[in-house]
């Protein structure tokens, strides 16, 4: 235990390094089919029922991310479980009513009488804007240090919008590498459309946050950090110009560049969750508390460390078996 | 009503709710199992059609399962912040478990069991129905544990109000688990059994008289009556247990006031906690002496025993405990009565066609019997536990977080809206999905399962 020098210093930066993994895997994955939920009233009938076999095979396991990263905040720091969750008590009922309707929906707009099918389409979508909204939310009162001032709110409504709309954006980019045809055409102005959300939110919480934090100001504006991690925003910026170029040109007629889209969106939410990271470390409650002051015991976080060192590899190993399995452009849903 | 009591009602709507649909996935997933390999070895399309219909209820219970397992989760933080900051470095280890072993696994290969029948090999979709059986089962077995370790912890010590764990073997075995976990296991196959059994009785009521209606009918009543003794011996073993351990419960199950022999076995009464007496009591002389203890002499404990010196009540509240159980052994009572006198009207030759109309009625309406006794039984041992919310070691009012009362009562209306709509939507689903099958209107089934070109496209979601 004794391996990397003091247990109490190394395993919470490991279980954060894990939490921060679970939540950006949560915020690309559910993210795309959250973003597809969001896109339904654009969509005619048939194409939703594309919409919806796009992701089928895939939201079940990805929504085991947020009760992943939820669990190792619950169990690795379970003080700032406590203090963050009944900070953020109404977004999150928000979020568990949103989740409960579009996980719901999903099965039920098939398997109730076809007079149904509509309401569920409602409810579907429905629930995927109450969940991409409250998480937008909670980020941006997460951001401000947990405050309910009116500012505050004002500018957690702000980051709601932005995450919804980025959601769709990495939804609608999802959809132009799983479909073809006027779907797809589509899916690339949509994307087009929602890119400024992505846009926009980055542009808030890089604004906003070192304006509050002297500490995080400091971070970022004092040399030679300002230099160091300047390629930060250079890339994204550089990212973001790629993606305006390219889906101006999508789709290709070889179909070829179809995956660009969602790698580049990925990319973006790669590089804005390090950003944050890198803002808010040591503190997982912000400017309160520490990963290493709300850290549970160590022996507690090395038995957990042991099994996730295990299985952690393994789940990697089938989740990518589930996606080579449904590769290539979503069909109809069968069950046979 | 104070922010406390709210908040016991929301987590225990919100729990009852959600246990509903894995008391259904636990059992279903190994039964689905089974129909694969009977189709497997057989090749016959019956066992296929079966798999194609009980496939569609797993997928619909799994996703109710899986979101209001989520609202669990987050529960702990907003509602019960001081749970895991006592007991956080025993619990937070078994709920890991539970997520890295178990909720990934049926999450991902469910993909593949229910939409990869042809886009994987054979064995591949029947592995894939293997280790979603296999996920829930694990699932169940590490809440199972962190539940019973709740009530008769072990393995642990207290370091400034805070339980560390020395053995964590003493943890994951302590002393109910294994008597918990069968239990409630058995539980879950008698709920499918009911279940199946209940909807394909419907079925053929509803003039349906297809191979896989007779199929799915012997097989739930069979699995039924099978179980049914098994799970009433295990009960009765599981309560022995409870004796041991938390004397305080049984005393209030059975409603014994004071320590003493000769206790009666009290099938009715109206526990009156202020006088501390029953009142309307019918009860079988020597029945409790004689359950608990094995001889009418046998010394039962009473609640009067557990009551601090100031007069405030170290035992459960009584008659919530005492219905409840009555509830759930009265549902037991009554699946071993109909499902052997369906596996006896079935007997010989005589199959589906010897059940006569109101036993098939029966069975249909004891479809969902197996939810109220299970929710009945989750009442009595987690009321049971009060007012503890681990055992001697954190009382469940020490545990709630201070969020203002008006802002539980509003959430907690919102969840149980939802609750009751879902819960009519998925009732009527499954009456919808047996109707449709009765009018025969997705038999068809595939020639060669290997071969996608030549499957009938028989079942589509997005019909």
């Amino acid at each position: 235990m004794d391996l990397f020098g003091d247990p109490a210093h190394w395993l919470p930066l490991a279980f954060a390094a894990l939490m921060g993994l679970s939540i950006l895997v949560y915020v690309v994955l559910d993210g795309f089919d959250l973003g597809v939920g969001i896109l339904f009233p654009f969509a005619d009938k048939a194409e939703k029922d594309r919409m919806v076999a796009s992701i089928g095979p895939f939201w079940d396991a990805n929504e085991t991310w947020l009760v992943m990263a939820i669990g190792l905040l619950l169990v690795a720091f379970p003080a700032a479980h406590g203090a963050i969750l009944t900070a953020l008590y109404l977004p999150v009922a928000v979020m568990l009513v949103g989740l409960i309707l579009r996980g719901v929906a999903f099965e039920f707009r098939v398997k109730a009488p076809l007079r149904h099918k509509r309401a569920w389409d409602g409810a579907f979508f429905a629930g995927s804007l109450m969940t991409a909204l409250a998480q937008g939310f909670m980020l941006g009162l997460y951001v401000l240090g947990l405050d309910y001032t009116p500012a505050h709110v004002a500018f957690a409504f702000l980051t709601a919008g932005a995450l919804a709309v980025a959601y769709s954006f990495i939804g609608a980019t999802w959809l132009i590498l799983k479909t073809d045809g006027a779907l797809q055409r589509k899916a690339v102005s949509w994307a087009r459309g929602g890119i400024w959300g992505m846009v926009l939110g980055l542009v808030a919480i890089s604004a906003a946050s070192p304006l509050v934090s002297p500490r995080i100001w400091d971070k970022w504006f004092s040399v030679p950090e300002v230099f160091l991690l300047a390629p930060l925003p250079m890339m994204s910026a550089a990212l973001i110009a790629l993606l305006w170029i390219g889906l101006r040109r999508l789709p290709a007629r070889d179909d070829s560049f179809a995956w660009f889209p969602f790698a580049a969106g990925t990319a973006l939410f790669v590089l804005a969750f390090f950003g944050l990271a890198y803002s808010f470390y040591p503190y997982v409650v912000p400017e309160r508390l520490t990963i290493f002051e709300a850290a549970s015991a160590p022996e507690s976080l090395f038995i957990i460390l042991l099994g996730a060192a295990v299985v952690m590899p393994v789940i990697a190993g089938y989740s990518i078996l589930a996606y080579t399995v449904f590769r290539g452009k979503a069909t109809d849903l069968r069950y046979d | 009503m104070d922010t406390l009591l709210l908040s016991r009602i929301q987590f225990g709507a919100n729990i009852s709710f959600h246990i509903l649909f894995p008391t259904i996935t636990i059992a279903l997933g190994w039964v689905l199992l089974f129909f694969k390999l009977r189709y497997n070895a057989t090749g016959e399309a019956r066992w296929m059609a079966a798999y194609r219909f009980w496939v569609k209820v797993f997928a619909l219970s799994f996703a109710m399962g899986v979101v209001s397992g989520i609202t669990m989760s987050f529960q702990f933080g907003t509602n019960w912040p001081g749970f895991m900051q006592t007991v956080g470095n025993i619990a937070g280890p078994l709920l890991a478990y539970e997520v890295l072993t178990a909720f990934f696994l049926e999450a991902a290969f469910l993909g593949i069991m229910l939409f990869g029948f042809s886009r994987v090999p054979g064995w591949l979709h029947t592995l894939a129905t293997f280790l979603v059986a296999f996920g829930t089962t694990m699932s169940a077995f590490w809440i199972l544990v962190l539940n019973s370790w709740m009530q008769t912890p072990a393995g642990f010590e207290m370091r400034d109000g805070v339980a560390h764990a020395t053995d964590w073997w003493a943890i994951v075995f302590n002393p109910s688990m294994p008597y918990r976990l069968t239990h409630m296991l058995i539980a879950s196959g008698l709920t499918v059994a009911f279940l199946i059994a209940g909807l394909s009785a419907l079925r053929w009521l509803w003039g349906d008289r297809g191979a896989e209606v007779r199929t799915t009918l012997r097989f739930g009543v069979w699995m039924g009556a099978l179980l049914i003794p098994v799970q009433i011996a295990v009960g009765d073993m599981h309560g022995h247990n409870t004796l041991e351990h938390q004397p305080q419960k049984v005393a209030a199950m059975e409603a014994n006031w004071e320590t003493r022999p000769n206790v009666p076995l009290v099938l009715f009464a109206l526990p009156d906690e202020a006088a501390r007496e029953n009142r309307f009591e019918i009860g079988i002389p020597n029945g409790a002496s004689l359950i608990l203890k094995w001889s009418p002499e046998g010394v039962v404990p009473g609640l009067n025993d557990f009551v601090a010196e100031d007069g405030t009540p170290l035992h459960p509240p009584v008659a919530p405990v005492f219905f409840s159980f009555r509830v759930m052994v009265g549902i037991g009572v009554l699946m071993l009565a109909l499902s052997w006198a369906g596996a006896w009207l079935m007997r010989g030759g005589r199959g589906v066609e010897g059940l006569p109309r109101p036993v098939l009625w029966g069975f249909a309406g004891m479809a969902f019997s197996g939810w109220v006794a299970v929710l009945a039984g989750w009442y009595t041992t987690e009321i049971g536990r009060q007012p503890w919310l681990v055992s001697g070691i954190l009382r469940t009012d020490q545990a709630v977080a201070a969020v203002p009362a008006p802002m539980v009562a509003g959430t907690l209306a919102a969840y149980l809206a939802v609750y009751a709509v879902l819960l009519l939507a998925y009732l009527g689903a499954l009456t919808y999905l047996a109707r449709k099958a009765a009018r025969g209107e997705e038999v068809a089934t595939p020639e060669t399962p290997l071969a996608p070109e030549a499957t009938v496209r028989a079942i589509q979601p997005a019909e």
